[in-house]
């Protein structure tokens, strides 16, 4: 009987981006995918790929991931119209701009770098802004991508490198075997069985680690994403507010695209739906930010369930339990980016037991302080208030 | 028992109906009417500032559109009846409305579903021309503000509404250059006994082929649309198609009309969470309804050509049992027989529709599985059907919404709206499935396009 190397719960970009750098490595891999390949959150996100403005705890992460962006190309055959636009945050007040000025500094020491803005610069530069701003701080390498084609072209790429990409194959339950794994998938009477098993299941993960003990709080999410018409094209950078208000890009062919606030999430029925009010308190958010978009027509909105931790942060990293099960899931809205570097370290820890990129801070342990070696949670270091560098804002992946 | 507001959505023939009867039974409706007057597209009033009477306007129908007009308007006092409101978003126990450039909500206890259908097109080369239009389009250009879509018109396709627009313009004094119908036609139905059970609707389907015919306008079946041409000016110059037996001709004019059929306006329904099924007949997935027209959902119930095409008189029997079995539902058990007999007069009308559906008009699956690679399929997002094939073929999709995912086919202004037909044919032609294996567009809010500023106001 085949003994995977590896196998993958889950075909979102993590897992997909995970079977690529295992099949690689040379390992062989199984990826088991309930659905199709990037059909939830990896692919219905707002497609921002942000590094500004991440928690500490993820910045290193973010990085890695952020050179993967940088030559998709060359490893998956398409840049799935990434483009470097830069992402501007913006300060509403003069404390939002001194928290920026401080985040700048931390940015700094994970080689991130941003460009303050000043009030006047801002409307010089970006004059399709509405007023009342008081600041922005710019990442000119951060950009957006188109989210619906990132994770399938992951998981085309890794089954060219070899990987078993299987979709429409629902696991229902996985169990320590021997020196390895034993899952079983969808009406198979014969378990698939692999030495390394990686938890990538989203909104779904905290389910699949209580089936080892590594029980955790997963809740979820839906952001309510809007898209306008295709309009001239006039911005540049994405947008961010300090708070994490609203968050609004231009993809190339004209369409805004634009978030603000949260739908209705049904975990159990595999079911979200945008809110209408929502919608409309987000119009007003965006034409505030962008006031030439009040003449604009919205044409869709839509959500999708994204699985969400207590402290906003992911879980990531082995299981405390047992050896040779690793989790990454919980991106609580802002996973998009991560995805493709999250595969890379996975792929690391499951063939190496270690990797380059440091992920201590995502820990499941910090929410089990009992058990944890550290009692790692960036909450109890901060506090509930703890400003921006502490606490997630939502800002679109 | 009553349980909150009793909302309509639509007013053509089905929603008035509806609105009539619940009025006579002593409710008061509230009627959400996208247009500035009620009728529908197909009792279409025109502005004030036109005056046409009714035979001009409505030809055969003038008198049913009257005393449903009149019946309407002597009860709007007893109706909260609401022109130019659009329903832009719906949940379990809600509507989002555009009305008067802000959005506002309206809760609904039961509501009747009447939104009625629009033209099912299938491009070809030169679709997108300025002086293409749709049939419906023609007829709204005609009964709305009484301009025709040119001077030299062809209007080609199939369906019911293909004489019957020809026979407005040509009324009207425009220049019908031809009828071009890809199907046998309502002619081939004189040869087929029984259908005379169509009754009045057979009868003047003949009489506008004849009178047309009379006036000395070129009308042929069994065509296979070529392209249509483009003049020095970049507009419509022609209209090239093949004969029956492959010989191709070309008709100079400066305007088209075309359309294959209707198709149901469903995306309410779909919001609303109701099931859907496959309709061959029609070749589109339908809202599930029961025999009074009651929908999936408890509280939600279906008339009128959104639920299937049937045409307007099925939609206002359709309309009127909708709005029964919201009485019957609230404790009101007098309605019956009347239910019944109106049960037993739409079946009767089924044999006829499919022989137009199946015989007369049926949908050319092949023309729409085979548009030229070139040939813009979805309009609003600039994607031709080769790309639809490619995309099909290095992804191995069989999902429509996959494929909207990967090409962004069906998400702009109209969100597929016009290119789902003969984009679902087009990707099962290449995937080699059947079209029910597609599945369908799901329905996202707003259903059209909503200005940024009007949601904005409904927040501040």
């Amino acid at each position: 009987m085949t003994v995977f190397d590896a196998a993958i719960i889950g075909g979102g970009l993590a897992g997909c981006s995970a079977a690529l750098h295992l099949s690689l490595r040379g390992a062989s891999v199984v990826l088991l995918e309930r659905g199709l390949c990037g059909a939830q959150a990896s692919g219905v996100n707002y497609g921002g790929v942000r590094q500004q403005g991440r928690h500490p705890a993820e910045l290193p992460l973010s990085r890695r991931s952020r050179e993967i962006w940088g030559r998709m190309p060359a490893l998956i055959g398409t840049d799935c119209e990434f483009a470097m636009t830069g992402h501007l945050k913006l300060a509403l007040t003069d404390r939002q701009m001194t928290e920026l000025v401080t985040y700048r500094d931390t940015a700094e020491a994970f080689g991130l770098a941003l460009e303050l803005i000043s009030r006047d610069a801002l409307q010089r530069r970006y004059p399709y802004l509405g007023g009342g701003l008081a600041g922005g701080s710019l990442c000119a390498e951060d950009g957006q991508a188109n989210p619906r084609l990132v994770a399938p072209a992951f998981a085309r790429a890794a089954r060219r490198a070899g990987a078993d990409i299987r979709e429409n194959a629902e696991v229902s339950g996985a169990w320590p075997d021997g020196d390895g794994f034993g899952l079983r998938v969808g009406g198979a009477a014969e378990p698939v069985r692999a030495l390394r098993l990686i938890n990538v299941a989203g909104a779904w993960g905290a389910k699949v680690a209580s089936w080892f003990g590594d029980a955790v709080d997963e809740g979820v999410i839906a952001p309510n994403m809007c898209v306008t018409e295709p309009l001239p094209v006039f911005m540049g950078p994405n947008l961010g507010v300090c708070g994490g208000g609203i968050y609004l890009r231009q993809v190339p062919h004209g369409s805004v695209i634009f978030g603000a606030g949260l739908g209705v999430a049904d975990r159990d029925r595999s079911r979200a739906r945008p809110l209408g009010e929502v919608t409309c308190e987000a119009a007003r958010l965006a034409i505030d930010m962008v006031p030439r978009l009040a003449q604009a027509l919205l044409v869709r909105t839509w959500t999708g369930i994204e699985g969400c931790m207590p402290d906003g942060l992911p879980v990531m990293g082995p299981s405390p339990s047992t050896p040779g099960l690793f989790h990454a899931f919980g991106f609580s809205g802002h996973g998009f980016q991560l995805g493709p570097g999250v595969g890379a370290v996975l792929a690391e820890l499951a063939l190496d037991g270690t990797t380059p990129t440091p992920i201590d801070g995502l820990s499941i342990s910090r929410f089990h302080p009992a058990r944890s070696d550290q009692g790692r949670s960036p909450m109890a270091r901060s506090g509930p208030d703890g400003g921006m560098q502490d606490r997630q804002d939502n800002q679109g992946n | 028992m009553t349980s909150g507001e009793i909302v309509i959505v639509g007013a053509g023939p089905a929603g008035m109906r509806a609105a009539i009867t619940l009025a006579r039974a002593g409710r008061r409706p509230i009627v959400l009417d996208e247009a500035p007057s009620s009728g529908g597209q197909v009792y279409r009033r025109p502005p004030p500032a036109i005056r046409r009477d009714a035979g001009a306007l409505y030809g055969f129908e003038g008198r049913r559109a009257t005393e449903l007009h009149r019946a309407f308007d002597v009860l709007k006092g007893d109706i909260d009846y609401r022109p130019g409101t659009l329903v832009w978003n719906a949940t379990d126990t809600r509507l989002h409305l555009l009305a008067e450039g802000r959005s506002r909500t309206q809760s609904w206890g039961r509501i009747i579903l009447a939104p009625g259908a629009m033209d099912r097109i299938v491009p070809l080369p030169g679709w997108t021309l300025p002086g293409v239009y749709t049939l419906g389009g023609a007829q709204v250009a005609l009964k709305a503000q009484a301009v025709g879509i040119g001077a030299r018109v062809v209007f080609f396709g199939t369906g019911p509404l293909l004489y019957l627009v020809a026979c407005q313009y040509a009324k009207a004094g425009i220049d019908v250059r031809a009828v071009l119908d890809t199907a046998p036609g309502l002619a081939s139905l004189e040869a087929l006994p029984g259908l005379i059970r169509g009754g009045r609707t057979f009868l003047k389907g003949l009489h506008y082929v004849s009178w047309l015919r009379m006036r000395g306008v070129r009308i042929a079946s069994g065509v296979r649309p070529v392209e249509i041409g483009a003049g020095a000016d970049g507009a419509v110059s022609g209209f090239r198609f093949e004969r029956p037996g492959g010989r191709e001709a070309f008709v100079e004019c400066d305007a088209i009309g075309f359309g294959f059929g209707l198709k149901s306006e469903t995306q309410l329904a779909d919001l609303l969470g109701l099931d859907f099924a496959f309709d061959h007949r029609q070749r589109q997935w339908l809202p599930v309804q029961d025999a009074d027209g009651r929908g999936s959902v408890p509280g939600v119930y279906l008339a009128g050509d959104g639920a299937r095409v049937r045409g307007a008189d099925v939609a206002e029997l359709a309309g009127e049992r909708a709005a029964l079995a919201v009485l019957a539902d609230e404790g009101e058990g007098a309605h019956r027989s009347r239910m019944a007999a109106l049960g037993a007069r739409i079946a009767r009308a089924e044999p006829f529709r499919r022989a137009l559906d199946e015989i007369a008009f049926p949908f050319p699956v092949e023309l729409a599985r085979e548009v030229p690679g070139d040939v813009m399929v979805c309009r609003c997002e600039g994607i031709d059907a080769k790309t639809i094939r490619n995309v099909a073929a290095a992804s191995g999709t069989v999902d429509i919404n996959r494929l909207k995912a990967f090409t962004r086919l069906g998400m702009g202004r109209c969100q597929g709206r016009v290119c789902a037909p003969a984009a679902t044919e087009i990707l099962a032609a290449a995937a080699g499935v059947p079209v029910e294996a597609v599945g369908r567009l799901r329905g996202q809010a707003p259903i059209k396009p909503m200005p940024l500023s009007a949601l904005a106001e409904a927040s501040s």
